[in-house]
């Protein structure tokens, strides 16, 4: 029989996933390991890891890694692409890492025009910490620092990174897709296939940010947690292409 | 080798190309910005990186960046901006990234003021950022000695795979004095030493699970953290042959000064002067500040030695609590003290000398 899927090599067979059931690290993992294998570019990949969940992977992908300070990942990703401009030079980092305590390391990079990709996660929610209050919080949604519900009059509103960057001339690619359906998995994968091509040809700065979900910490089972992406987490933040130049 | 008239700062910065640094990031800060600003003209001409980054917090995560990458790369700042790279400074001895960085540094604590002073000493040799990383100190006297040390740090971060700190003060960063630049290193060789981290470096690897590379601060495992933490030891303790000191007019002295940086320079001018008017002045200068010469104090005859005097730049003194332990007990020990930015002065060193030896 034809063989017409293979689990990605880019994840290590001997190592079992640490992630809660319902998370989506692990597709988008899944998802960036398999475009790397398509485009021939594992053994120029360097991924630059943010710290919280987006870090736990670490462990389990194949090709070279190094964790950041927490927030620091696109200036680690300028060092390593600017003295390295072969490598193929990714970050993956949480909603706190990258629009909280990154945010002037995420806007300043971006406003360079740095020639690397960001694969930016965004569930709103501090994950490893344990569900504090994340820039990208929802209004209302209930977070261990929030506990009745974020408070536009105390904690602002949730934050639409792809929108900030969007004020920048330098960025070239800005997309936010997610991954709570079968075609908006595929239309990520899409969209890191064209933030790396992006990369190989010099185009500069490019940003996917994937609206994924927390079901341990939203509180809630892995199937309504699709639910509370598609009626609350979408609407505050719609899908599509923000920029392509 | 061609003698040059050049201001420390720039020095600084032309021996780290010489020595083959290839990146450099780093914030504005006074009394620095000319180490910021060479890089800035001289990396392009020899196909370098220069990166003025958002912050010090970005500057010392670009330069973990690009030595991760394998390149010799460097950042520096004064006191205050010191403070805000240790986060990055911590990451680099966690996962063993060889790179360099120098303070220039100036009064403090706070935003302190922006002349020369010897403030930072313990946070430079005990603890530069979290977690009980060690790291070599020098501590230069003058242009020259901030050049040699500059050049030869990116060999000892490279032979130990951590973070080596240059911590010179205001003075010696904006003095321009001559000075003989080292060998400029050439493009053969900077390969080769960019070639030899490849093993480990982030420049991407054939799909292999065992031999990616794996730029790790920290560990998920007690047991790995521990073992991480062991080898650093053992590393730290093999410094201990690497100690670099000047010991000046010790053999018979009767007043020992002790003293480091433009402090020592000053203190050394001191004791020729003293000499004269029949003192036995001698001077013991620390030129690594980590490891610390503790051999040279068990070296003095305590049976001719009325007493030691701490010179530094610094109030409180903090220099003096590594002179403590190195003498023991076996004599006085006397401070002469200055700070805020204030100059140490020759004559306030040679009045506390007559002051001891009356």
């Amino acid at each position: 029989m034809e063989q017409i899927y293979a689990r990605t090599k880019t994840i290590q067979e001997d190592k079992v996933s640490g992630f809660c059931p319902g998370c989506m690290h692990g597709t988008v993992m899944k998802l960036i390991g398999e475009v790397l294998e398509e485009m021939d570019l594992v053994d120029k990949a360097v991924c630059t890891l943010g710290i919280g969940c987006c870090g736990l992977q670490m462990d389990y992908i194949a090709y070279d890694n190094i964790t950041s300070p927490h927030g620091r990942a696109c200036a680690v990703a300028t060092g390593i692409k600017r003295s390295n401009p072969d490598s193929l030079v990714f970050t993956y980092q949480g909603d706190g890492d990258f629009a909280s305590i990154g945010l002037a390391e995420s806007v300043s990079a971006a406003n360079r025009g740095e020639n690397i990709s960001v694969i930016f996660i965004n569930n709103g929610i501090y994950g490893m910490t344990g569900g504090q209050m994340a820039p990208t919080t929802l209004v209302g949604m209930k977070a261990s620092t929030a506990p009745n519900g974020r408070d536009p009059k105390e904690h602002g509103y949730p934050m639409h990174m792809c929108e900030v960057l969007n004020e920048l001339t330098a960025p070239v690619y800005l997309e936010r897709t997610s991954c709570n359906t079968p075609g908006n998995v595929v239309k990520t994968k899409k969209a890191i296939r064209k933030a790396f091509q992006n990369q190989l040809d010099g185009k500069g700065f490019s940003m996917v940010e994937v609206v994924t979900s927390c079901p341990t910490n939203w509180g809630m089972d892995a199937l309504k947690a699709l639910d509370y992406i598609e009626e609350n987490m979408l609407p505050e933040f719609p899908l599509g292409v923000i920029r392509d130049r | 080798m061609s003698r040059v008239f050049m201001k420390g700062c720039e020095a600084i910065a032309e021996a780290a190309v010489r020595a083959g640094c290839r990146f450099f990031a780093g914030y504005p800060i006074t009394p620095q910005n000319e180490i910021p600003e060479y890089f800035a003209r001289r990396m392009p001409e020899v196909s370098g990186t220069f990166v003025q980054g958002e912050s010090e917090v970005a500057s010392i995560s670009m330069v973990y960046g690009a030595a991760s990458a394998g390149t010799r790369a460097m950042t520096s700042s004064s006191s205050p901006g010191i403070a805000l790279k240790s986060e990055g400074i911590s990451y680099c001895a966690a996962a063993r990234i060889p790179m360099v960085y120098s303070n220039i540094s100036r009064g403090g604590p706070g935003v302190g003021s922006i002349q020369p002073a010897q403030m930072d000493y313990l946070q430079a040799t005990k603890a530069s950022g979290n977690g009980g990383f060690e790291m070599m100190v020098f501590a230069p006297a003058s242009v020259q000695e901030a050049v040699d040390m500059t050049y030869k740090a990116f060999d000892y971060a490279d032979r130990d795979r951590n973070p080596v700190l240059i911590l010179a003060d205001g003075v010696i960063g904006t003095m321009m004095e001559p000075v003989v630049l080292p060998e400029m290193k050439t493009e053969e060789e900077i390969n080769e030493i960019k070639n030899a981290k490849k093993v480990w470096s982030c420049t991407g690897h054939k799909l292999d699970y065992k031999n990616r590379a794996w730029i790790e601060p920290g560990h998920w495992l007690t047991s790995d953290m521990q073992r991480a933490n062991e080898e650093a030891e053992k590393l730290y303790e093999s410094w201990k042959a690497d100690v670099m000191v000047e010991e000046y007019e010790t053999e018979d002295a009767e007043v020992v000064i002790t003293a480091y940086g433009i402090s020592a320079r000053i203190a050394k001018s001191a004791v020729n002067i003293l000499r004269k008017e029949g003192i036995k002045a001698g001077l013991i200068r620390p030129i690594t500040l980590h490891p610390f010469p503790y051999d040279s104090f068990d070296k003095l005859d305590y049976k001719k030695v009325k007493a030691v005097l701490d010179v530094e730049m610094s109030i409180p003194a903090q220099f003096v609590q590594d002179v403590e332990i190195a003498i023991k007990d076996r004599c006085p020990i006397h401070t002469c003290l200055c700070s805020g930015g204030n100059i140490m002065s020759r004559e306030s060193i040679i009045e506390a000398v007559r002051k001891i030896y009356s």
